[in-house]
């Protein structure tokens, strides 16, 4: 009980966090350069992290697969397998953790210490409000920003995949492109840029909410900023479920 | 009659406070300004979870008045600069900042009442993000002021607390009383006519924190700020009490004792203890208390 009761308690306030940051997106003043600053810190900060996680996920499961491709004497379909699961699924997931990884823990540490320091307090008392000017930049950045970056790990792990499976398998480059092409339908691509709009909300409003709310000195800004990877991470796993599941009947996804 | 007579100006107090209607407020603005107080606490309680922090604290600032709060680590005393802000909530009691009851606003009703407040805080609070020009023009850059003003503000704010110099270091490259000086200069950005200081000498060197007191006195008797005192030192107590700014003909500020000429000096001690206002009053009184709290408080013993 009491556990579901702080589960409920926490959702509450991110709800509220969420709806202040966005509230207050229509009012002036607008953070426009902060936010633009925030873009360029997460999504091109976050680049080459991303490129290399799709480049080495791609490859790997060619290299995982093909040999079983090849047992069911399907191997010239191995681009469809690449594709399907990388822009399904491992794509932004993937994505999603990485910079969940990198950035939810420097946003919940960088308000948690500012939160320490008495920055926030500073900064209502002169008169700004720090879901606006620290929070809503953040979360509409990851928003905006996430979609290209899975797109970004996407592209990358199809090349990845390629290079193995010419280089490895002496597979026709041509013949894993078609693959490619035949397997990646539009809904599947339209799914893919949809999740991460998602994870990028989840993960800057866990990551605020958990910076924002740190106590205890400076050892509560190592919690918080664990809590929001860890908790951030986990949402983004189980909420992909759900969201899969949702995409499949709203979009009508065929099975493979 | 003799009851009768004591409780008349109290009434007159209350219509006074009450009743004016702004119109009134023209022909009597010099008066009413300063009647009405700056910073009024009516019986304000908070408690956090089971400990009771504020246990019915009432006390008013009168204008131009500075109010030493003294008390001892965790007796409720920067919590209650924190309810003057709207940072924090009281669970009853009444606040008024200029008459205003702003205990129930909410924290965009709040953003209006901080603009006539200036905080400095513990350690200064400065963003480590900005440098020490950005951190004083903060306040100005979101109200969008031209950039030439706010040179002209940041450049007379920094001459105020003498750290013209220090205008594009960071706040890392600083020592820790001229963080505190940032930090006075940054709270006093637009000339709010209520400064509150959280233990602005704490940790800091005696000429340090004297020239922290100074800067606190030219506020009181120059700038004639209202403004609230949170420490614990004595020392502080006897610079704010004892002495009080002039300029003299050079136009240089000069600090006289009291006693040397006849005057007031607008300064007064609230005591706290366990949430309680114990004492209000001058410093000689205040030494001369018989309460033992305050004695042990004086001698350290």
């Amino acid at each position: 009980m009491n556990l579901l009761q702080k589960f409920l308690l926490e959702l509450q306030e991110i709800t509220l966090l969420i709806t202040s940051a966005f509230v207050g997106l229509f009012k002036s003043p607008h953070y426009i350069k902060e936010t633009i600053k925030q873009m360029d810190l997460i999504g091109v900060g976050s680049l080459p992290i991303v490129i290399l996680t799709g480049f080495f996920t791609g490859g790997v499961l060619i290299l995982q697969t093909f040999p079983l491709l090849v047992f069911y004497g399907a191997q010239s379909e191995s681009g469809r397998a690449v594709a399907t699961s990388l822009i399904r699924e491992l794509g932004p997931v993937l994505t999603a953790l990485m910079v969940s990884g990198r950035i939810g823990s420097a946003i919940s540490a960088e308000l948690g210490s500012m939160v320490v320091s008495q920055q926030i307090d500073a900064m209502r008392a002169l008169g700004t409000d720090p879901y606006r000017k620290l929070v809503a930049p953040r979360i509409v950045a990851l928003i905006f920003m996430l979609p290209f970056l899975t797109v970004a790990a996407d592209v990358f792990g199809l090349i990845g995949g390629g290079i193995v499976a010419s280089t490895l398998f002496n597979q026709d480059y041509n013949v894993f492109l078609a693959s490619v092409r035949n397997g990646i339908t539009v809904e599947d691509i339209i799914g893919g840029i949809i999740k991460p709009l998602f994870f990028g909300l989840i993960i800057g409003s866990i990551a605020c909410f958990k910076g924002l709310n740190t106590t205890g000195g400076t050892v509560g800004v190592g919690r918080s900023t664990t809590s929001a990877v860890v908790l951030s991470s986990i949402v983004v796993i189980i909420f992909d479920f759900f969201l899969s599941r949702a995409l499949q009947s709203i979009l009508d996804v065929r099975p493979i | 009659m003799l009851s009768t007579q004591t409780e008349e100006p109290i009434l007159e107090n209350e219509i006074v406070e009450e009743e004016l209607e702004p119109t009134d407020l023209e022909d009597a603005v010099d008066n009413i300004e300063r009647v009405v107080p700056a910073i009024e606490f009516r019986e304000v309680y908070l408690s956090f979870d089971d400990a009771t922090i504020l246990n019915g604290i009432s006390f008013t600032v009168r204008r131009g008045e500075t109010k030493v709060i003294l008390g001892r680590s965790g007796g409720g005393k920067s919590t209650t600069i924190r309810l003057i802000l709207g940072l924090l909530k009281p669970d009853s009691g009444q606040i008024l900042i200029d008459g205003e009851d702003i205990t129930h606003y909410s924290e965009n009703e709040m953003m209006e009442v901080r603009k006539k407040v200036g905080m400095v805080f513990q350690e200064g609070a400065l963003f480590d993000s900005l440098s020490v020009y950005d951190n004083v023009a903060y306040r100005l850059h979101e109200q969008g002021v031209s950039d030439q003003e706010v040179e002209n503000e940041v450049r007379r704010m920094l001459r105020f607390v003498d750290l013209e110099d220090a205008i594009d270091k960071m706040p890392d490259e600083l020592s820790g009383g001229m963080r505190r000086r940032v930090g006075i200069a940054r709270a006093l950005v637009g000339d709010p006519q209520i400064v509150l200081f959280d233990e602005p000498t704490a940790g800091l060197d005696p000429p340090t924190a004297r020239t922290i007191c100074e800067l606190a006195i030219k506020l009181r008797d120059l700038e004639d700020v209202s403004s609230i005192f949170v420490t614990h030192e004595l020392k502080n107590v006897e610079y704010l009490s004892n002495e009080y700014a002039v300029v003299d003909e050079n136009g240089d500020v000069n600090f006289e004792q009291e006693g040397e000429k006849l005057c007031l000096i607008n300064t007064e001690i609230v005591m706290l203890k366990e949430g309680k206002v114990i004492f209000t009053g001058k410093d000689d009184e205040f030494y001369a208390s018989k309460n033992e709290y305050i004695q042990t408080f004086v001698r350290g013993k």
